[in-house]
């Protein structure tokens, strides 16, 4: 329970709080549009003295990565942020954090990636990190991000998990735009959740040394990534387990996906990020109108949530995806309508899968778009299109 | 600030007997790069983290299930070593001032890379790290190329040196490039310590090591580091040829500690460099001429050197 005061946030400054609340220890991280605020306000909490850490003013997003790394080793409770081209400059370390098996949580302003350049929002830069073994958890709205992060550190020191959580939004749409959010009065509140305890994960200690980062030859490397295979699958059933105490402690209710006027639709949106506020908003005019479509929210895309998600899809004539990211040269170039439609193919259910990319590069999406891909799809449905050959890209022009 | 302590080795009977460093490695047999480690821990005693980048130190003493670190270590990457102690020791700072690890307990944070780690891909971590002012050790072993990768070039490789990616043939002879001169780039960042060191003159290097543990903020000792399979020369030789590098002055051992500059090893009389060229295989395309040319850019060096000290601490050559 504990106390709680609601105040406007934006989602980057939503991030900064629970890292406060969190009581990290070591912050290292680099600005980047959008990501920057998050480091400045943490650095405005040290500097108030609200937040006891040591803040690494780190050259670059390598070295931010690696400065948590070495931190993280030695036992400190760490934190970061960043976006597009400083999360692929962390990319080599990406795998060695998650590979030394260090519960760093890092947040991501979702940007997309250069070239051409662009500081707007989408979701290329997550996208990229697909198979680097981080748990991760696309918010949609601010109270999500600051409650995904307080639970990112519950699960990463879960010693059957050990591994480090990325907790990805919207650049710009949420980085900067505000909405009133719950934040612990007293950061015990969060601490009773999240306890700093002594660290269960391999530190480096004087008094009991290791040596961390060894040499894999063929012999071992594999069981490493299969310790790693198992640590992932470990965190299906402790995310579920986090989430429900959390819901339980603070009523605030969490899972990995969540849905939307699902009764009675045999048709629904499946999205990520705070592009499923559009969604459901097209979802209530769709309904005013006399049309019921449902809506999902992919909220953990690693570890995959297929059984939540077939449970959902089975009962579906067709889902529509709309992806932020595109997967160039892919067999189905939206990412996530990709993983839908392995998660189908696992069950061999016959749901029709229409994959659709928008907002591109912030490209603006409306609540019309959503309806028209509705639509669309609608129409692909009655000419028997059970899986769209290819993407397709939503207002682009070509 | 603090000046410079008595020298705490004196002897070899000053080292303490305690091995950190364990056998059974994988360096190549002769490698300098086991003494300077060894000696290195002896030093920095057991309460010591370290920090080691990819290269040959890194892949020749932990390859799991065994290691020869018999204090905590670490290995991330190639180019963030400097990074990675960096958060180690901000960790144990903040750790200390919370009162989550003892506050009394000195832990001695020491990254270690070689020369490509360190003047080349590893350099802006380091220069960042030694911007914001640290408290751990930097040492770079300096076998002045690649080696773990096979003998490329690196920034630190020497001029006319034959490397993988600088052979010899028929228009092109070696490294066309000078040397870069890492150590005077670190201390241009008037950190409080910095030094060059070699092992052939292991108390020198031992007492360096222990002044770079002892100052409050970043050190930086750069190490000349003999290397048989790279340099082409005999195993046994590896001390004699970095005893060479100091005698010819290709190598000057030097502190700059809080700003004062000191040549810890000075050469009374100087031997002609082809001593030390000519015993390493890398060199064996050099003609007598080019060495000559070598000796007057070591000439003038020296001559630098000697004005900075403001005295003939490197003596002419007399052999
Ligand atoms: C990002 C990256 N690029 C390249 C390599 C390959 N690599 C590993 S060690 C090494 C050379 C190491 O040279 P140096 O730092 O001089 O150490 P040495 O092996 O000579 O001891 C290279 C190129 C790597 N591991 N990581
Ligand atoms: S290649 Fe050179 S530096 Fe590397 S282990 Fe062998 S002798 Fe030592
Ligand atoms: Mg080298």
């Amino acid at each position: 329970m504990g106390e709680w005061v609601r105040i406007p946030l934006s989602s980057n400054y939503a991030a900064a709080y629970a890292a406060k609340d969190a009581d990290v220890d070591v912050v290292a991280a680099y600005p980047i549009t959008p990501q920057t605020t998050v480091v400045e306000k943490i650095a405005e909490f040290i500097a108030n003295g609200e937040l006891q850490a040591e803040m690494i003013h780190v050259e670059s997003e390598h070295s931010a990565l690696s400065a948590c790394i070495g931190a993280a080793s030695a036992g400190a409770r760490v934190f970061t942020a960043t976006s597009a081209q400083g999360l692929e400059l962390m990319h080599e370390l990406l795998y060695i954090a998650s590979g030394l098996r260090l519960p760093i949580v890092m947040s991501i302003a979702s940007r997309a990636l250069s070239a051409p350049i662009s500081i707007w929002g989408d979701y290329s830069d997550v996208m990229a990190t697909r198979d680097s073994s981080w748990i991760t958890i696309i918010a949609s709205s601010a109270q999500e991000v600051y409650d995904s992060i307080i639970q990112a550190y519950k699960v990463a020191e879960n010693p059957d998990v050990l591994l480090p959580v990325m907790v990805a939004y919207d650049g710009f749409l949420m980085s900067h735009t505000y909405e009133p959010v719950y934040v612990a009065k007293d950061r015990s509140t969060i601490l009773e959740f999240v306890p700093k305890r002594k660290p269960l994960w391999n530190i480096l200690d004087p008094d009991k040394p290791i040596t961390v980062g060894a040499v894999g030859n063929p012999d071992w490397y594999y069981e490493f990534k299969y310790q790693q295979v198992v640590a992932i699958e470990n965190s299906l059933n402790i995310l579920k387990q986090v989430f429900e105490e959390f819901g339980k402690r603070f009523e605030r209710n969490y899972s990995f996906i969540e849905t939307y006027n699902m009764d009675g639709s045999d048709i629904a949106i499946l999205t990520y990020g705070g592009l499923y506020g559009t969604v459901t908003e097209a979802v209530d005019i769709m309904k005013k109108r006399g049309l019921d479509v449902g809506a999902i929210k992919l909220r953990v895309f690693r570890p995959w949530p297929t059984e939540e998600l077939i449970r959902i899809l089975k009962n579906l004539k067709a889902v529509i995806v709309i992806d932020r990211a595109i997967s160039f040269g892919a067999a189905l170039e939206g990412p996530i309508a990709m993983e839908v439609l392995a998660t189908i193919s696992k069950k061999s259910l016959d749901t029709a899968l229409h994959s659709y990319i928008a907002s591109v590069g912030q490209r603006a999406v409306t609540e019309e778009d959503v309806m028209a891909m509705v639509e669309n799809s609608i129409d692909l449905l009655k000419k028997g299109v059970s899986l769209t050959e290819k993407s397709i890209y939503w207002g682009v022009r070509q | 600030m603090s000046s410079s302590p008595k020298l705490h080795y004196k002897t070899v009977f000053d080292i303490p007997k305690e091995e950190l460093f364990a056998p059974g490695h994988g360096l190549c047999a002769g490698c300098t790069a086991g003494t300077i480690v060894k000696l290195l821990l002896k030093v920095a005693g057991p309460n010591t983290v370290i920090v080691n980048a990819t290269g040959c130190v890194e892949v020749s003493t932990t390859t799991f299930p065994y290691t020869s670190w018999r204090v905590p270590y670490i290995h991330v990457a190639f180019e963030n070593a400097a990074a990675v102690a960096s958060g180690i020791e901000a960790a144990l700072k903040v750790l200390k001032a919370k009162g989550l690890i003892d506050p009394n307990k000195r832990v001695n944070v020491i990254a270690l890379a070689g020369d490509g780690g360190t003047a080349d891909i590893g350099f802006q971590a380091l220069s960042g790290t030694l911007e914001r002012g640290h408290k751990l050790m930097y040492v770079m072993y300096d076998n002045e190329a690649y080696m773990n990768t096979g003998i490329q070039r690196s920034g630190a490789t020497p001029q006319y040196a034959w490397t993988t990616t600088t052979p010899v043939g028929k228009v092109l002879r070696g490294k066309i490039q000078f040397k870069k001169p890492v150590a005077e780039i670190v201390a241009a960042h008037r950190i409080p310590y910095v030094a060059t060191a070699n092992p052939a003159h292991f108390l020198d290097m031992m007492n360096k090591f222990r002044r770079g543990l002892e100052v409050e903020g970043p050190s930086f000792i750069h190490v000349l580091q003999p290397c048989t399979t790279g340099w082409r020369f005999d195993p046994r030789l590896g001390i004699k040829i970095a005893r060479l590098a100091t005698e010819t002055a290709m190598w000057i051992n030097w502190e700059l500690d809080y700003g004062e500059f000191k040549v810890t090893v000075p050469v009374p009389k100087r031997k002609h460099v082809k001593h030390y060229i000519r015993l390493q295989g890398r060199f064996n395309h050099l003609t007598d001429r080019d060495i000559e040319e070598i000796q007057k850019m070591v000439d003038s060096e020296v001559e630098r050197i000697n004005k900075v000290v403001g005295k003939e601490i490197i003596g002419p050559v007399v052999e």
